[in-house]
């Protein structure tokens, strides 16, 4: 899944924002001593599904096009919006028109001007239902006018709202006041596209013999399922502050033998396996790092007409809850630095502050001793003893979590749970259709802002797989759409779930990486996680 | 003999049809489709995308437009799954790497396995037929899922001598450990075939016979036992030839060869419809043909099956 970033912004009506060059000045410290082989490689677990901008619907292809091609905006270090192709955009009174100012210098790798035709003919190729771009529904919920009418086919692709109105001024109008919609133009389904290189080639104008780009890098090689490779584009308008000259991907599916490879130093990143972290960290203290990311782990209850009479009880919900000891899954299941899970949100979101709920300030006895008297007031004891089918998708870390919450309710509470894996396609059509009973979940943001997350309990929502329906939770997050401060609604939605139990939190993910100790200026703070090879470096040794 | 090779590949071609056909209808069984996601995507982009790969036509029509498109344009698809490709561009770029260290893997395979059954069978009963009876059986039980990580951690990390994965163009260094990895359990396998026919040839009538006639035991071996020995051998080379390459799964997970049993796996998890068939139409037509191989081979063998 691919993030964007929302909040923190704070837009004034009818203003004009223009930033300084705040990519001049280096990212690179005083004095630093930087290797004369500036070569970055890192593993990928699969191969990307595309390098296409409007089309790209992966992690690791989002990262690859990061970097080939560049948005109106990028993101620092933190996170925080920085100019891109543009180098400011004002908006009307309302926030419905937003009108971006383009940078004169910045160029294709074929030297041509990026102009904000290029802008214009990207967004409405991702809009086009011909292309029939998985990305269409990020178009509709950047609520680009008549975005809805021209994915369903019944207005023109020409009707969409954008504007070319000379070669360095792009306008866009919106069919909603969008406070954050700068946000969204860091996200490379918005990034533009060489439509004379499009038209040229078809489908095969991806290829490193026909790409054309404009970010800080071109792809010279790709051999599908082994590695692809960016280097330096020399014609980026912001070449002279790049650091990295090459950056490499490479495909290695077994994430053991991607540390053995990192070990041997082929690597300079790769991820952590559960439970490797601690021995990691201890015998390469510089190298083995963790931080908070932006999505959590779950499991839901089945609260539809076909899940279990028992769950209906919010005080059987409670009682499950209560007795899953998190600290025993994060510390010595996983054991990667995650952050036990007492609300539904991560922590780590921007602008959102966790209630200080009952459970996770009492200690693990007490919720235990409370979990038994919740569950013998719901009517189940020894003799009649509750029993159901835990359902997740197959996989080795999420049987041992399972395995481990299981036997932590048959040992605390008498309970019987029958435990039951799939393959992924078929888990998630099981799921979506309510054939389950305790069901897997986990998400990751699509934006750094609390709604990401709470949404899936809204009772419309498409992902609401447990069928949770609360008013007082769809009150609220209606009211914090057109809200300016959100934050008290989203903590007051999470006191609701506290109480109503419709999830079991059990953790929210870190990223935990092996990351060379040469390696510069990794962003750790950007919680989303949206890295750019331009802005990284490689120390010497 | 050609009208029976002729014959044998048109029988060949109602089989693969009833394969695709199979398939196709397996595969469209099997709960959920290319574009199940964790997040649902709306009804109106999901419907742009089934009519771009035509999955909103009946399953009939599908099927008939993905044969004729097979049959008279050689053409079978776009991936579900990595937009910028087509079938016919994935399956020529991963064939050719897994065709080669396939190979690879059966000629060692095959070589050295026959090399220690025979080896072992002349010096029946002596340390050499111990060792290579152990080292075929060490082979057998070391499957390549298990030897993959065993050489990276081996020649990569420890030694130092090998890249731990990749392709490279085919380049030797990064050929060795998948040959390894892939032919080893093979290799085992056919040693003890090899051995155990051998013995068995090597105490018939007309070796006694031979051998009375006072024959050199080398060319009472080259001669005379090697082709009666090796015919189970072959019965069995032929399977093995195509397990290697549909089989290759954990040395392109492992070694990151970019191969076609990796893409085979996948493509099925994925449900990428496209890929799926096209790759088990090219394993079944291989199978076909490796099938037809084994047998011309037999008959060169055997004199007692050749044909009219």
């Amino acid at each position: 899944m691919i993030r964007f970033s929302k909040t923190i912004l704070s837009v004034a009506a009818g203003s004009l924002f223009v930033f300084g060059n705040a990519l001049a000045e280096s990212h690179i410290p005083a004095g630093t001593r930087l290797a004369e082989e500036q070569i970055f490689t890192y593993r990928v677990l699969d191969e990307h599904t595309s390098v296409d901008p409007q089309v790209v619907e992966d992690v690791s292809g989002a990262e690859i096009v990061r970097d080939l091609f560049e948005g109106l905006m990028n993101q620092d270090a933190d996170g925080n919006l920085v100019p891109g192709v543009a180098v400011g955009y004002e908006v009307n009174e309302d926030n419905t028109v937003y009108t971006f100012t383009l940078r004169e210098e910045a160029k294709w790798s074929n030297g041509d001007q990026v102009t904000a035709h290029d802008f214009a003919y990207a967004w409405r190729r991702a809009a086009d239902p011909e292309l029939a771009s998985p990305y269409q529904w990020f178009i509709e919920l950047m609520s680009l006018d008549n975005a809805s009418a021209v994915i369903k086919g019944d207005a023109p692709v020409d009707s969409l709202g954008v504007k070319a109105v000379d070669d360095l001024t792009f306008e866009v109008t919106l069919s909603a006041p969008l406070p954050y919609f700068p946000q969204m133009t860091t996200h490379s389904t918005t990034f533009p596209a060489p439509k004379a290189v499009i038209e040229a080639h078809g489908k095969d104008w991806t290829k490193p013999e026909n790409i054309v780009s404009n970010g800080a890098y071109v792809l010279t090689e790709h051999l599908p399922s082994e590695r692809s490779v960016r280097e330096r584009n020399t014609l980026y308008w912001d070449n002279k502050n790049t650091t990295i000259d090459k950056t490499i991907a490479l495909v290695i599916n077994d994430e053991n033998v991607a540390l053995t490879r990192f070990l041997a130093g082929e690597l300079d990143r790769t991820e952590v396996p559960a439970g490797q972290f601690p021995r990691l960290k201890k015998e390469h203290p510089d190298e083995a790092i963790s931080f908070p990311r932006l999505c959590n782990y779950y499991y839901t209850f089945n609260l539809s007409d076909s899940g279990p009479q028992a769950f209906k009880d919010v005080k059987v919900r409670q009682a499950l809850a209560l007795a899953v000891d998190r600290k025993i899954i994060t510390q010595n299941v996983l054991a990667g630095g995650q952050p036990e899970a007492y609300t539904f949100t991560p922590a780590a979101v921007a602008a959102f502050t966790p209630p200080g709920t009952e459970m996770a300030a009492m200690s693990q006895a007490d919720r235990d001793a409370k979990a038994k008297a919740l569950l013998e007031e719901a009517g189940f004891s020894k003799d009649n003893p509750l029993s159901f089918e835990m359902m997740y998708n197959t996989s080795e870390a999420h049987k041992k979590i399972a395995v481990a919450m299981s036997q932590m309710w048959k040992q605390k509470l008498g309970v019987q749970v029958q435990l039951t894996n799939m393959e992924w396609k078929v888990f998630l059509e099981t799921r979506g259709n309510q054939n389950f009973e305790l069901a897997r979940g986990a998400w990751c943001g699509d934006y750094n802002e609390a709604s990401t997350f709470l949404d899936l309990l809204d009772s419309e929502s498409g992902y609401n797989d447990g069928k949770f329906v609360n008013a007082d939770i769809d009150g609220l997050l209606e009211q914090a759409k057109s809200s300016d401060d959100a934050a008290g609604l989203y903590t007051k939605v999470e006191e609701i779930i506290a109480a109503e139990m419709p999830v079991i939190p059990v953790y929210h993910y870190a990223g935990v990486y092996m990351m060379g100790s040469d390696v510069g200026n990794w962003p750790v703070n950007n919680v989303e996680q949206n890295w750019y090879s331009k802005n990284l470096y490689k120390t010497a040794q | 003999m050609l009208g029976y090779t002729l014959r044998r590949l048109l029988a060949a071609i109602p089989t693969i049809l009833v394969l695709v056909v199979a398939s196709f209808f397996l595969m469209h069984a099997a709960p959920g489709g290319p574009f199940t996601s964790e997040r649902p995507l709306p009804p109106e982009v999901l419907a742009n995308i089934e009519a771009r790969y035509g999955l909103d036509q009946p399953l009939w029509k599908q099927l008939w437009d993905y044969l004729t498109n097979i049959f008279l344009r050689f053409d079978f698809g776009p991936s579900f799954v990595f937009k910028d490709r087509d079938v016919n561009d994935i399956i020529a770029q991963g064939f050719p790497i897994s065709l080669t260290y396939g190979s690879l893997a059966f000629l060692a395979a095959t070589i050295v396995g026959v090399g220690l059954g025979i080896a072992a069978a002349i010096r029946h009963n002596t340390w050499v037929d111990y060792v290579a009876v152990s080292l075929g059986i060490a082979a057998q039980a070391l499957p390549n899922f298990i030897m993959g990580p065993l050489l990276i951690l081996t020649f990569t990390l420890w030694l130092g001598l090998l890249p731990g994965g990749g392709w490279n163009g085919g380049q030797w260094q990064y050929l060795i450990m998948p040959v390894i990895a892939l032919s080893t359990s093979y290799m085992g396998s056919i040693a003890r075939l090899t051995r155990s026919s051998m013995l068995e040839v090597m105490t018939s009538n007309y070796i006694r016979t031979a051998r009375a006639k006072g024959l050199p035991e080398r060319k009472i071996i080259w001669s005379h036992a090697l082709k009666p020995t090796l015919l189970p051998v072959i019965s069995y080379l032929g399977p093995v030839f195509v397990y290697v390459l549909t089989g290759s799964v954990f040395v392109d997970m492992y070694f990151s060869t970019g191969g076609l049993g990796k893409s085979y796996v996948s493509s099925a998890l994925t449900r990428d419809y496209a890929v799926l068939l096209g790759v088990t139409i090219l394993y079944g037509v291989l199978t076909v043909v490796v099938n037809l191989l084994t047998d011309l081979a037999y008959a060169w063998f055997d004199p007692k099956i050749r044909f009219q």
